[in-house]
């Protein structure tokens, strides 16, 4: 295989389920999990008569989408009917934009092996999904095997977010995706639950010979639900087009469908069986009007991006790319650190970060918590650093009571501001740094260990590290270090 | 007492005065119905439902709760969608099909609302689709004027109800004058109000850019009271309109200026020379002019304006109408609700099955010019040419509303013709609305008032057009000649036709 002669060229469609209270053209409930076809009403259900209303939240939304990645907002946007029949398909038609989208261009960053690239997107679009068809295990009303609709899901509002043909790899494509979804998230208006459907991908794929100026035939790989299968269908079926039109073939514009198991994508249907959807201005719905005061109000709300703060605490606490990138891995994470930020001085920034991601970010990772989630709160952190600084406890006892009142769990959440002072007093846990007290646990120890005290007199440093366990061990941890260090040093050199 | 000759005024004093109750006035219409049920007025009667409407009603007499309309029995047309009534528009494909809800206006009206009594649903063509009632799947309405000619359409059971006494008022919905013409044919009152005027919420859907309820009655007045009631901004309707209530009544007996002498002084009156082209019968040309004169004699001035596009509306018409219908009614797919055909191998069988034996032909006919008019590679020359005329038809209005207050011509170039007369070709009926079309277009609000008789007999319909929201100003000057003519007043017994 000649791979290194190709230059694969990939879009991305993406369906990303807005997340709103109820459908974008009626007041019917988007949960996930109900029973088939409770969440429909009269609109869902396409029944004579009902007319679609549209939900200004999911507009709301869009708007979002479009300030978060720089694009143009349209002062007047259309929703368009498609037309095709089909069973999950209640009005024979789905309402969707076409020829004048809602969000318009917009830029997503990435980075690949260290290489940062800009993903210039097409458009994102409102539109409403359709219902599912259910085919396996479904039984009728009386109790024969058959075939059912359930239309909870139709009328869900889904933003399709279009790139243009810019991406180079699977790789790309995938941090693309990534890329994509934390940043939907991010801004609150997807909640990411690619399991459920709520963000799922079309790959256009298409390969040329390197340094050819026109596209090749592309085929379009649909519904692909998570990154892996993203990469592997990109993967394979970059390989097969190579290999078919090496092997004298002719790529055929069609729609494949991937199947996870087989690690393959298959044929769904060609371009010849393309429907003509006969696109046209819904008369139900007035044009979407978009004030710059509307986008004004939603500005304001926006919460600060990733990218944003990135930068701003690099450049305010020096924080290393690693640091940074683990602070922003989530809103929750970023936002928690903000609320720490708030409670710490600028000379506690670095230890902060550090507990963040050592105790915090273990403690949540094993328990599948989020940040929001977690029962520490940033004022317990704040708690903590402080008398670390203070000396009042050593770095060590501080991991102790990290994991005992992660352990108290929930309630020390609600406890109040002194829970860690309470904690220290309660436990017996505050650091001896009283000279008396700790020369008195040394000489203990001293005359206990005489044969360590004669290695190390003899030379052997080693010995001197384990007089200084057991003198921690003797006093519970909670002698301060740097003094059992100190009075050590001077009683040995006697 | 021929309770079927009153306004609604005049029910409504004889109802609080106690002089009847809405129970015996809603037994009176129920057994004209019934006497007079070869008109094939109705489609859905349900007495039970009728009756506990109309007791509900005097219990509001009663209580000194009623309203003006309160224990008033009205028909609905079968567009609209009822929980207690089928809603087939017409249709074999919604044979038997009852709504979980009320449309919008039928609430509106209702026990919940006005306090009317609903006496039914009535005929007309299959979903909205036609001008003379023949293309309802349960059989044409007939003229009560005379049997043997069509009723007009697509309300030609609401017409032919009222025209016959068989409801003191009705709803109708016009999209390209489905409420005047057949208003025109049977010689009573209809009005369509602004688009976006009434909500179009449980209005099955024909085409939803130019559909628009508006009532049908005995008299200007009476319509008057009824749109007071039905019109409204509605959450639910995204294209009904946001505006401060208009009351439809307020004008009504009022002189057009307080300083003229005559009631109408002062009114301009345009009239569009293409409406009085070739094509139009000379006894309705006659007629026209003499409602004119007489509008003259009440103050009023005459002054010839131009419509240029008139013909295209025709062409712009029976494109757009259809490509929003083929849309409309693709849910009708025999999946959910509906007719769904027995036999079939798979599911495009049971969609081409279903559809081909619910529908009717005219209905197929427009599905198909629609799905024509929107494909690939035509939708540019078709569509959007179409779209384009459709606002410059919409301008032409509002240049003659510079010259004048209101339009007025002929509803529709020929009276009542006999059933199966046109029925063989489409286009000649699709000729027939050349003069109803455009106010749809332009989403003006337009209205048919009686001016006259054919030498056979049938009614001859006065069209007058104004400008957006301004029906009162309409409502008032029909109101005014009204009161000056006795052309409402006839009814079909009364011309001594026998029903």
């Amino acid at each position: 295989m000649t791979r290194s002669n190709w230059e694969v060229v990939i879009g991305l469609e993406t369906h990303a389920q807005l997340k709103t209270n109820s459908k974008i053209f009626s007041g019917a409930s988007i949960a996930f999990g109900a029973d088939p076809n409770i969440q429909a009403c009269p609109v869902d259900l396409a029944l004579p008569g009902t007319l679609p209303v549209l939900n200004q939240e999911a507009v709301n939304h869009a708007i979002r989408f479009g300030l978060a990645i720089g694009s143009k907002i349209a002062p007047v946007s259309v929703f368009a009917r498609k037309n095709y029949f089909y069973p999950d398909l209640p009005k024979g038609y789905q309402i969707s934009q076409f020829e004048l989208p809602v969000v318009i261009g917009g830029k997503i960053a990435i980075e690949v092996d260290g290489v940062k690239k800009e993903i210039q997107l097409t458009r994102a679009h409102l539109e409403e999904d359709a219902g599912k068809s259910l085919h396996d295990d479904f039984v009728g009303l009386h109790g024969e095997k058959s075939s059912g609709i359930d239309l909870n899901r139709a009328g869900t509002p889904l933003l399709e977010i279009v790139t243009d043909p810019v991406m180079r790899s699977a790789a790309e494509a995938v941090a693309y995706a990534k890329e994509l979804h934390s940043l939907v998230m991010w801004i609150g208006i997807c909640d990411g639950n690619m399991q459920e459907g709520s963000f799922r991908c079309d790959a256009n794929v298409s390969v040329r010979p390197i340094g050819q100026q026109e596209f090749g035939t592309r085929c379009e790989i649909k519904n692909l639900n998570s990154f892996k299968f993203l990469e592997e269908a990109i993967q394979y079926e970059v390989q097969r087009q190579i290999e078919l039109i090496e092997d004298g073939g002719v790529v055929k514009q069609e729609t494949r469908l991937y199947d996870p198991d087989r690690q393959e994508t298959r044929s769904m249907r060609s371009k010849e069986d393309a429907q003509d959807y006969r696109y046209f201005p819904d008369p139900d719905l007035l044009p979407l009007q978009i004030t710059q005061d509307m986008i004004a109000t939603i500005q304001s709300s926006m919460p600060a991006l990733p990218s944003t703060l990135r930068n701003a605490w690099q450049t305010s606490y020096g924080l290393s790319d690693y640091d940074a990138s683990l602070l922003i891995q989530s809103k929750s994470t970023a936002d928690y650190f903000i609320e720490l930020l708030t409670l710490i001085k600028e000379d506690l920034v670095k230890p902060a970060v550090n507990l963040m991601s050592g105790d915090l970010a273990s403690a949540l990772n094993r328990d599948g918590l989020d940040a929001t989630e977690s029962p520490l709160r940033p004022t317990h952190l704040a708690q903590i650093l402080l008398r670390i600084q203070d000396g009042t406890i050593s770095n060590k006892i501080a991991k102790d009571i990290f994991a005992t009142l992660w352990e108290r769990g929930a309630s020390v959440a609600l406890a109040d501001q002194g829970v860690v002072d309470a904690l220290i007093e309660e436990k017996g846990l505050k650091q001896i740094s009283d000279v008396g007290a700790i020369e008195k646990i040394i000489d203990q120890v001293l005359l206990d260990n005489p044969k360590s005290v004669e290695e190390y007199k003899s030379g052997k440093e080693k010995a001197f590290n384990s007089l200084v366990g057991q003198i921690m061990k003797a006093s519970k941890g909670k002698a301060n270090p740097s003094q059992v260090n100190q009075v050590l040093k001077e009683k040995l050199s006697h | 007492m021929n309770w079927h000759e009153k306004s609604l005024t005049e029910l409504s004093q004889a109802l609080s005065a106690k002089k009847i109750s809405s129970v015996e006035l809603t037994h009176y219409f129920l057994d004209r119905i019934e006497k007079f049920k070869g008109l094939n007025a109705y489609l859905d009667v349900q007495e039970d439902f009728s009756l506990r409407d109309a007791i509900v009603a005097d219990q509001k007499i009663a209580r000194g709760e009623a309203g003006l309309l309160t224990g008033i029995p009205i028909a609905h047309k079968d567009v609209f969608v009822t929980k207690d009534w089928k809603s087939t528009a017409a249709s074999k494909m919604l044979e038997n099909y009852l709504s979980p809800y009320d449309a919008r206006v039928v609430e509106l009206l209702g026990t919940n609302g006005a306090g009317m009594v609903c006496l039914g649903k009535t005929n007309m063509d299959e979903f909205a689709m036609g001008s003379s009632n023949e293309n309802s799947a349960y059989g044409p309405a007939l003229n009560p004027w005379n049997t043997s000619y069509v009723s007009g359409g697509s309300s030609g059971g609401s017409a032919v109800a009222v025209a016959a006494g068989l409801t003191p008022i009705a709803i109708g919905t016009d999209t390209g004058g489905s409420i005047r013409q057949p208003a025109a044919f049977c010689g009573i009152t209809g009005i369509k109000p602004t688009y976006g005027s009434v909500s179009r919420y449980g209005m099955i859907a024909y085409a939803s850019s130019l559909d628009q309820a508006g009532p049908m009655g005995k008299s200007a007045k009476d319509c008057a009271l009824i749109l007071n009631a039905i019109s409204g901004y509605d959450p639910r309707d995204s294209t009904s309109l946001r505006k401060d209530a208009i009351d439809y009544q307020g004008l009504l007996g009022k002189p057009w200026s307080t300083t003229g002498s005559l009631p109408l002084q002062g009114l301009r009156i345009g009239v569009p020379e293409e409406y009085f082209a070739k094509g139009l019968q000379a006894e309705i040309r006659d007629a026209v002019k003499e409602a004119l004169k007489k509008f003259e004699e009440l103050g009023a001035t005459c002054i010839s304006v131009s419509l240029p596009k008139t013909k295209l509306s025709i062409p712009v018409y029976y494109v757009l109408a259809p490509a929003e219908a083929s849309s409309n009614l693709s849910r009708y797919d025999g999946v959910r609700y509906g007719h769904r055909a027995k036999e079939y191998k798979d599911l495009n069988q049971m969609y081409e099955r279903s559809r081909s034996e619910g529908f009717g032909a005219e209905v197929k006919r427009r599905i198909l010019i629609g799905t024509y008019v929107l494909s690939q590679g035509y939708y540019d020359a078709y569509y959007l040419q179409a779209q384009k005329i459709r606002r410059i038809i919409a301008e032409d209005f509002q240049t003659s509303f510079t010259q004048c207050d209101v339009l007025m011509g002929p509803v529709a170039p020929q009276v009542a013709w006999k059933i199966g007369e046109k029925s063989k070709d489409p286009v000649e009926m699709y000729l027939e609305d050349i003069y109803t079309l455009s106010p749809n277009l332009a989403g003006l609000p337009a209205m048919s008032i009686p001016c006259g008789m054919s030498q056979q007999g049938l009614p001859i319909g006065l069209q007058i057009i104004g400008n957006y929201f301004s029906e009162a100003k309409m409502l008032q000057i029909a109101d005014q000649f009204q009161q000056n003519s006795s052309w409402h007043q006839l009814a079909p017994s009364s011309a001594g036709v026998q029903i």
